[in-house]
C-alpha cells in the first residue's frame, strides 16, 4: 500500500497519540467488565475471551499476510475486536462459534474493506449480528449469574424479557443476572467509560446524548428509565461499540445526530420489535448512516461568505 | 465485428461474458431463488428453455420486427414462451413450481433475455444466436447452482437435500447470505478472467482545497480531469 503522506499547509500540529496508545487505553478500560465477568461467569468466560482475542489476532495476522499487506496486528486493534466480540457473547457458547464470529469481524468486515480505519461497521457488533441471525439458539442461551457453583447449568432471562420486579437496581449495577459476558455489570463498564473520558480517548458527547435520548424514550413509551439504561448491552454499546472512530461521526453536532439516532431506535426495537434487546441493530444502522450525517454536518469553509440568515 | 466462430458464440456466455457474474445481469432471480441448490437448477434450466426459444424466434423475425416498436415485440415474444415453460413446470414439477413462486413468470423481464435479444439474436443468423442462448443459459444455470450449492451447503448443511455438514449457519440462507455469496463469486469470476478491478476514475484531491497547489502528482492529474 501508498503510505505516503499528503502534507498540507502550515500550521502542523503534532502530538504523541498513537493508534496504539488509543487501543492500549481501550483494553485497559475494558479490563474491569472483562474481570467482573470471569468473577460472575467463571473461568469459561475467560477461556472464551483468550480464545476470541487470540482468534482475532490470528485471522488478522493471516489475512494481511494473504493479501500481501503488512501486519498490523502491533496496533492492538484487533486484540480489542476480539474483547468486545467475546463480551458481546453468552458465556457457555461454542469456541467454534465464536471463531466464526472473529473470522466475520476481521476478515469480512474489516480486511474485506481495507483494514484498520476502513471497516464500514464496528466489526464486533456486526459479527455478534451475523452469529444471532445464523444461530439463534445458541446466542440467546443465558445462564445466570455464579451459575458454575450450582451443579447444573440452567437458562435464565435476561432483565430484558425477565417480569417486573425481578431484579433491583443493586442487581443491574452489579451484574447478578443472566446476559452476554460483558453487558452484565454495569458498574464495572461506567467504570471503563470513565476512565477513557478522563483519557480523552472517547469524546462524553456520544454515550451521554445517546443514554439521555434512551432514558427520555423510556418515559415516551411507558417503560422505567433507569431499568432500561442499566439492563442489557445498552451501556456497554453507549460506552465502547457506538464511539468506534472510523464509525461514527467526526464533527459534534454529528456525534449529537447520530447518538440520538442510536438512542431513539435502542428504545422503539425494545419496545416494539419482536427481540428483547436493540442496541446492535441501532448502533449498526446509525452506523451505515454515518457518512450521510457528516454531509450534513459538514463545517462551513473559513472565508466564504455566509448564504442566508445565521443559524 | 470480425466473423467469430460459433464454438466461441457457445463459450463466451460461460466465463468470458458470464451473464450473472461478469455483466451482472439477473441479479434478482439469482439472488432470490439460490437457497437450495435444486431451486437454482430448476430456475437455471427454464430460464435457459426460454432464452435459446426467444433467441431463435427474435432472430428469425429480425427483419420484420419495425425497430421503434422493437421492445415490445420482444416481450411478447418471450412471454409466450414464459407462460409455456411455467405451464409445463407445473405440470410435471409443481415442487419446483411453489419453490420458485412469483420468479417463474417474472423471467418475462428477465434483463439476460432481453439484453441477449436486444444485444444479440437482434443482429445476427438464427444459428449463432440458438448458440449464443444457449451458452449464455448454460453460464446462468452453472452461476446459479454454484450459488445454490455454497449457501444450500452453509446454510442448511445439504446438497440436492442430502445431509452433509452437521451445523448450519442460518444467514446463508438469509438475503444477507445471498449478496455475500454472490461477491464472492464475482470476485473469483474476475480473478479467472484476469481482469484487475479498474480504479475509480475519481481523483482522491477531488474537492481537497490544496489541488491546485500540491505537488503530488495524483492531484495534478485530478485537476486535469476537473478542467
Amino acid at each position: 500500500m501508498d503510505q505516503k503522506l499528503y502534507v498540507s499547509s502550515s500550521p502542523h500540529f503534532r502530538s504523541n497519540t498513537t493508534t496504539r496508545r488509543i487501543m492500549l487505553d481501550v483494553i485497559i478500560a475494558l479490563l474491569p467488565t472483562t474481570i467482573a465477568s470471569c468473577v460472575i461467569f467463571g473461568f469459561r468466560a475467560l477461556i472464551l475471551v483468550g480464545v476470541c482475542v487470540a482468534g482475532c489476532v490470528l485471522m488478522e495476522y493471516f489475512a494481511r499476510k494473504i493479501m500481501k499487506r503488512d501486519t498490523t496486528i502491533g496496533d492492538l486493534s484487533a486484540v480489542v475486536t476480539g474483547l468486545l466480540l467475546a463480551l458481546n457473547l453468552p458465556v457457555d457458547i461454542n469456541p467454534l462459534i465464536a471463531l466464526f464470529g472473529c473470522l466475520v469481524a476481521i476478515v469480512v468486515v474489516k480486511q474485506m474493506f481495507g483494514g484498520i480505519g476502513m471497516n464500514f461497521v464496528n466489526p464486533a457488533l456486526a459479527a455478534r449480528i451475523v452469529l444471532l441471525v445464523s444461530f439463534p439458539s445458541a446466542m440467546m442461551r443465558w445462564v445466570p449469574a455464579f451459575w458454575y457453583q450450582g451443579a447444573d447449568a440452567v437458562t435464565a432471562a435476561t432483565p430484558l424479557a425477565a417480569e417486573k420486579g425481578t431484579f433491583s437496581y443493586i442487581d443491574l449495577l452489579l451484574g447478578l443476572h443472566g446476559g452476554s459476558m460483558g453487558e452484565v455489570c454495569a458498574a464495572a463498564i461506567l467504570l471503563g467509560g470513565v476512565y477513557l473520558v478522563i483519557r480523552k480517548v472517547i469524546s462524553p458527547i456520544i454515550p451521554c446524548v445517546y443514554l439521555g435520548t434512551a432514558a427520555l424514550m423510556s418515559l415516551v413509551v411507558g417503560a422505567d428509565p433507569l431499568y432500561q439504561l442499566l439492563s442489557g448491552g445498552l451501556l456497554l454499546g453507549a460506552i465502547f461499540m457506538a464511539t468506534d472512530y472510523t464509525t461514527s461521526p467526526v464533527t459534534n453536532w454529528g456525534k449529537v445526530i447520530y447518538a440520538v439516532g442510536c438512542g431513539v431506535l435502542t428504545i422503539l426495537l425494545r419496545s416494539f420489535s419482536n427481540m428483547p434487546e436493540g442496541v446492535s441493530f441501532s448502533i449498526l444502522l446509525m452506523n451505515i448512516l454515518t457518512p450521510l450525517i457528516e454531509l450534513l454536518t459538514r463545517p462551513r469553509t473559513l472565508g466564504f461568505v455566509k448564504k442566508g440568515a445565521k443559524k | 465485428m470480425a466473423k467469430r466462430s460459433l464454438w466461441y458464440e457457445f463459450t463466451k456466455g460461460i466465463i468470458k461474458e458470464n451473464p450473472v457474474l461478469c455483466l451482472v445481469l439477473g441479479t434478482c432471480p439469482t439472488l432470490a431463488v439460490t437457497t437450495s441448490a435444486s431451486n437454482a437448477i430448476g430456475m437455471g434450466i427454464a430460464a435457459t428453455a426460454v432464452l435459446v426459444c426467444s433467441n431463435a424466434v427474435i432472430s428469425a423475425l429480425r427483419k420484420v420486427i419495425p425497430d421503434k416498436v422493437r421492445i415490445p415485440a420482444y416481450i411478447t415474444i418471450i412471454a409466450g414462451f414464459v407462460t409455456v415453460v411455467q405451464m409445463l413446470v407445473k405440470a410435471f414439477s409443481p415442487a419446483i413450481n411453489d419453490a420458485l413462486g412469483i420468479y417463474l413468470p417474472l423471467i418475462v423481464v428477465n434483463c439476460i433475455i432481453l439484453g441477449r435479444a436486444e444485444m444479440y439474436a437482434s443482429k445476427n443468423p438464427v444459428l449463432p444466436s440458438i448458440l449464443d442462448g444457449i451458452g449464455m443459459g448454460v453460464g446462468f444455470t452453472a452461476a446459479l447452482l454454484c450459488m445454490g450449492i455454497i449457501r444450500e451447503l452453509l446454510g442448511s448443511g445439504s446438497v440436492f437435500g442430502v445431509q452433509l455438514l452437521p451445523f448450519k449457519i442460518l444467514i446463508f440462507i438469509l438475503p444477507p447470505g445471498g449478496f455475500f455469496v454472490f461477491g464472492i463469486l464475482i470476485m473469483i469470476a474476475n480473478a479467472l478472467n484476469g481482469k484487475k478491478g479498474k480504479k475509480a476514475a475519481a481523483s482522491p484531491c477531488e474537492g481537497c482545497p490544496m489541488a491546485n497547489s500540491c505537488a503530488d502528482k495524483h492531484c495534478e492529474e485530478g485537476v486535469k480531469n476537473a478542467d
